[in-house]
């Protein structure tokens, strides 16, 4: 089986975001910048799949600015075989990614695509069920274990009522779920060895797809702030404040 | 202009998201039929039919969708599409898992997770774990969109008579198939409309320790959530989960213990209305987000709580 995994490159998540003060959005010059996290599974998954003989190839893609590329060596030092990147500049909406990785799917020809199941910074949740659409692949999405079977994979999705487990034929598209897998760190050599792998560029222009955002962002603000709570003494206080003050037991 | 709303049901009885969802489609436009896709889900149809602010009810009743398979939700949603300027659904997994395929296949850039609607195509929405809130604009002829449903109140249920029509089912997908569920089954509150939420996270130590959440829950008729930390470390089931990518709650008093309050769980907490939080460590950014904060050691604090709330005359459920 071959492997297509999708990262993509976001604000790392330990960052605390500033909103930028004319409203256009939110600052990224000089902050740090990581692959998503839930990406991270996905990857660690595809490897262990190949590592446990079960798959061929895994070819990691990103699409986005030169930076971008930064992800796609980091998922050949954990593993992955070989790189794409597909460069495209300013903001790129979901349902345009999932054309675009529809054009790739189509010559790749992979028998799954793996990707982390929401981005970090636009909390989407969108570009693998969009993706499974337009390829008419089933879709497991959520996925916080995956058993590879001769044709097939049977997957856990966490769902808000608890677990839900599904069969899905191959080819399919999974979404992965932060308890899928603790994503390893690469070693040293391996990064040095990354570098030497190959990481192929494709300009967006070439593929034929409209990348347009079909959102207009009107402003991006801070929310509310709360005010700033107290601190109470003990127990004792706490109870009477929550009883007395807040009304709310 | 018309907006066509998915109900969320276990084919027996609405999801009480539904009709938070209801709300939000109403506010788009007053034309608001809902699609209800089930397997001998006539009593979730009825229940609807009852809401006032529903113009007409769609039932599409079939024995592939007793499972809420995304692919055969997909088709049916997408039979009844051409009638409707927007197609809405909770920002749940159910809808995240739906709405997206919905959406791609005509050809439409979904909003996802809207917690207020400015107008039928401008809608604010949270983004970076609610640290920042976007206005958008759709500009798609027709739109998708996700709510989150503890933004907006649920509709009233009963007092109306929408009629029930009955559509066809759709084609079925040979390519996934439904094997189980594994529901957890509780008789406390649910966490996303409980009333009161007692969270427990890594300083908790380990799930036998959770019994202490546990005890407090059970005398405030509360919610038990966790951290991801405490999800991760097998404390607790995920379905406990609050924050980024778990559920969001807003409870009148959120009860954040042994939770440092990392960016990605204040995410899922943060608009509770009263926050307190018992931490050991007085530097814990959960004490930046807390109305009421104790710093204390939770062993020792959570056995003082329930004396305390024990010595109480009454509590409010």
């Amino acid at each position: 089986m071959k492997i297509l995994v999708a990262v993509k490159r976001v604000i790392d998540y330990n960052v605390q975001i500033r909103v930028k003060e004319d409203g256009s959005g939110v600052v990224t010059d000089n902050v740090k910048m990581s692959t998503n996290p839930p990406d991270d599974n996905a990857v660690e998954e595809a490897v262990k799949i190949k590592e446990a003989g079960k798959a061929t190839e895994i070819v990691a893609i990103t699409v986005g600015e030169e930076k971008a590329q930064e992800t796609v060596r980091k998922a050949l030092a954990v593993g992955a075989d070989r790189g794409i990147h597909v460069k495209v500049d300013g903001i790129i909406e979901p349902l345009a990614v999932s054309k675009i990785l529809q054009k790739v799917v189509e010559k790749e020809k992979p028998d799954l695509v793996f990707m982390g199941k929401q981005a970090i910074d636009d909390d989407c949740n969108q570009t693998g069920q969009m993706l499974a659409a337009l390829l008419n692949w089933p879709q497991a999405t959520f996925a916080s274990k995956i058993e590879v079977k001769e044709k097939s994979l049977e997957v856990t999705r966490e769902v808000d009522e608890g677990l839900e487990t599904i069969e899905v034929n191959v080819p399919a598209i999974v979404t992965c779920d932060l308890r899928l897998n603790e994503p390893r760190y690469a070693s040293l050599p391996n990064i040095m060895k990354a570098k030497k792998k190959p990481i192929e560029q494709i300009n967006v222009s070439d593929l034929g797809v409209d990348t347009n955002p079909r959102i207009e962002q009107i402003k991006v603000e801070e929310p509310p702030k709360r005010k700033a709570g107290i601190k109470v003494a003990n127990v004792e206080e706490l109870v009477q404040k929550l009883k007395n003050e807040a009304k709310v037991i | 202009m018309s907006v066509l709303l998915i109900a969320e049901h276990n084919n027996k009885e609405v999801k009480p998201f539904t009709y938070n969802a209801i709300s939000a489609a109403s506010q788009i436009d007053q034309d608001l039929h809902v699609l209800v896709i089930g397997f001998n889900a006539d009593e979730v149809a009825q229940s609807i039919s009852q809401v006032p602010s529903v113009k007409k009810v769609i039932q599409v009743d079939n024995e592939i969708y007793e499972n809420y398979i995304a692919e055969n939700y997909t088709s049916a949603i997408i039979k009844q599409a051409d009638n409707y300027s927007h197609i809405v659904c909770s920002a749940n997994t159910f809808g995240k898992n739906l709405m997206p395929r919905v959406a791609a296949l005509l050809d439409t850039s979904q909003v996802s997770d809207i917690i207020k609607v400015i107008s039928s195509d401008t809608f604010l929405r949270p983004i970076y774990a609610g640290n920042a809130f976007a206005t958008v604009k759709s500009n798609d002829p027709k739109k998708c969109v996700t709510i989150r449903p503890t933004s907006f109140d649920p509709a009233p249920t009963t007092g109306g008579s929408a009629e029930i029509v009955k559509a066809d089912a759709a084609d079925k997908t040979e390519t996934t198939q439904f094997v189980k569920r594994e529901e957890i089954k509780s008789d406390r509150p649910e966490l996303g409309t409980a009333r009161v939420v007692v969270s427990g996270g890594r300083g908790m130590q380990s799930g036998e320790n959770f019994k202490l959440i546990q005890q407090v829950a059970d005398k405030l008729n509360a919610a038990i959530g966790a951290s991801r930390a405490a999800v991760d470390a097998g404390y607790i089931t995920n379905d406990h989960q609050v924050g980024q990518t778990g559920k969001v709650v807003v409870p009148d008093l959120y009860i954040a213990v042994g939770i440092s309050g990392a960016i990605q769980h204040l995410a899922g907490m943060k608009e509770s209305k009263v926050i307190v939080a018992i931490n050991k460590d007085g530097e814990a950014p959960i004490f930046s987000v807390a109305d009421y904060g104790l710093e204390a050691d939770l062993f020792e604090a959570l056995p003082q709580f329930l004396s305390e709330l024990n010595k109480l005359n009454t509590i409010q459920k």
